[in-house]
């Protein structure tokens, strides 16, 4: 679960607030769209989720973490529980696919042999059966996000972002990507997922729930599944 | 922690060197060109230190003994002389022995045939532990009742302090400004390796690694590369030092001067490299990746 409450963040530095008291939560097992402009305030609040900033004022509840509140060696097991997917991947260059997603495992404790039976599942999963000792550099960039959705999801994590996924792949590939995130959020012990985008045709292709933000404060917040809001 | 775990950043951290070979390469070669500039440096301090140590082991004092005094008073003084806190040895030489050691200097030996013994006093000859404190201890050989009057290079031994002084001196400055610049050297060597991993390490805070797991396997990798650098430095100091001391020693210099053999100092050559190569790949990878710990 993620629960936003009156949160204002402002960078060091800046002069305006990146997120101003906002507020909204997602429930666990749920799907939602986080669609806006740029510079609405989207990465932030994947910053903020993931610990990587801290909320200047308001509660922050992560998976049962308080945020604001919590110990700083206590963020990695708080980041277990979330598998983040980057529109520009962030594979290990110099680390073959299945150590790319063994990785993760490993960061967690996990032994070899759950580690030899979970990748090969995930990857086959994703649709990457046979890609195990291929590089990223040797796969195309759709196979390339599935790496980096594999590697978000093999330690079954309670909730999954996804930030801009499609943002470097075609249309087909991007429904694709998108259908298999539903199937995780179907699937996979019912794993919330959170995808921010700003590709309005996609989001309007699914029902799902769509909030909607602008200057770091949220506009909308629809069940209907449409993007209603206008990108300035 | 598990084992297994263990065992998995150990490997990473070896893999990493094989992975990232160019950068491992840099700063193999960097912590090894350093070590042997500066044991080059502290070598020739060394030798120069034992070529000043054999010099001034050879200045000789000459403590002559009251003539009234018997043979038995005379050899009385021996205890009180090497009583003192400077004195490394001290030999009597009695009268008779010093005519003979003087005569055999001159080839024609019918010249001191009619000449008495008496005409020279019985004497110690005395070697110091610190020619820089000849003063005072030729001072307290003055005050030693018996003891008529004494020789020594005085100058000498000042020339040869001034020259320790001065070589220690410039040894020092050397060393130290070697090392400042070494240090310079090898973190930045460390801190370009890991800044080529930057996002390696923040992909890693992200998906939940502690900063433990993360800094495990750069830490492996630097204490494998450090002993290892230190290792090729004292093999190539090793090799350089025995050409270099080979030409001395089969020169013309050779005849003036010994060179320490490298083995009478390879065992602490060896641990002082190693422990450096040790030092500078735990400490330096540790240091050098703690500002991309706090994402």
């Amino acid at each position: 679960m993620v629960l936003f409450e009156n949160v204002s963040m402002t960078y060091p530095g800046g002069d305006f607030p990146a997120i101003d008291d906002m507020t909204f939560s997602i429930d666990d097992g749920e799907f939602v769209f986080l669609v806006g402009p740029s510079g609405s305030g989207k990465t932030s609040i994947i910053k903020l989720i993931t610990g990587e900033v801290m909320a200047d004022a308001g509660v922050l509840n992560v998976n049962g973490y308080d945020l604001r509140h919590m110990r700083r060696r206590k963020l990695p097991m708080m980041r277990r529980t979330v598998g983040v997917i980057f529109q520009d991947f962030r594979l290990i260059e110099d680390k073959t696919i299945y150590e790319n997603v063994a990785f993760a495992m490993h960061v967690v404790g996990a032994s070899n042999r759950d580690i030899r039976q979970r990748v090969p599942y995930v990857l086959e999963l994703v649709g990457l059966q046979g890609c195990e000792r291929r590089y990223p550099r040797e796969v195309s960039g759709g196979e390339q996000q599935r790496v980096a959705v594999a590697r978000a999801i093999v330690n079954s994590p309670q909730l999954l972002i996804a930030d801009e996924p499609t943002g470097n792949l075609d249309p087909a590939r991007s429904l694709e990507l998108m259908l298999l995130m539903e199937r995780i959020n179907d699937n996979e012990s019912g794993t919330t997922v959170l995808v921010v985008t700003h590709e309005k045709e996609l989001v309007n292709s699914f029902s799902k729930r769509v909030i909607a933000i602008d200057e770091g404060q949220v506009v909308s917040d629809g069940m209907d599944g449409y993007y209603s809001y206008e990108i300035q | 922690m598990r084992s297994s775990k263990l065992g998995y950043l150990i490997k990473e951290g070896f893999k990493s060197i094989g992975t990232h070979g160019f950068m491992s390469f840099a700063s193999v070669t960097i912590v090894v060109a350093c070590l042997v500039i500066m044991g080059s440096f502290t070598l020739i301090g060394v030798n120069i230190g034992g070529i000043l140590d054999e010099v001034e082991s050879q200045i000789e004092v000459v403590a002559y003994v009251e003539e009234t005094f018997t043979d038995e008073e005379a050899r009385g003084l021996q205890t009180e002389i090497e009583y003192l806190d400077n004195v490394k040895s001290c030999q009597f030489v009695p009268r008779q022995q010093a005519m003979e050691s003087y005569a055999s200097q001159f080839q024609d030996q019918t010249l001191f045939q009619d000449v008495d013994a008496s005409i020279l006093r019985d004497r110690y000859i005395i070697y110091f532990d610190d020619i820089s404190l000849m003063d005072e201890t030729l001072d307290q050989l003055s005050q030693i009742i018996g003891v008529a009057d004494i020789s020594a290079h005085v100058e000498v031994a000042d020339a040869l302090v001034n020259v320790r002084n001065v070589v220690s001196a410039v040894s020092v400055i050397l060393i130290v400004v070697l090392v400042l610049v070494c240090v310079f050297i090898m973190s930045n060597t460390v801190k370009l390796a890991t800044l080529s991993r930057r996002d390696e390490i923040a992909i890693m805070k992200m998906v939940g690694a502690s900063n433990g797991f993360i800094r495990f396997p750069f830490v492996v990798e630097g204490l494998v590369l450090g002993l290892l650098g230190g290792f090729l430095a004292f093999v190539i100091q090793w090799g350089i030092y025995d050409v270099v001391a080979n030409k001395i020693m089969s020169g013309m210099l050779g005849r003036l001067i010994t060179v320490i053999p490298f083995n009478t100092v390879s065992g602490s050559v060896m641990a002082i490299f190693m422990a450096v190569g040790l030092v500078v790949g735990v400490f330096g990878s540790s240091i050098a990746i703690r500002n991309y710990l706090e994402v």
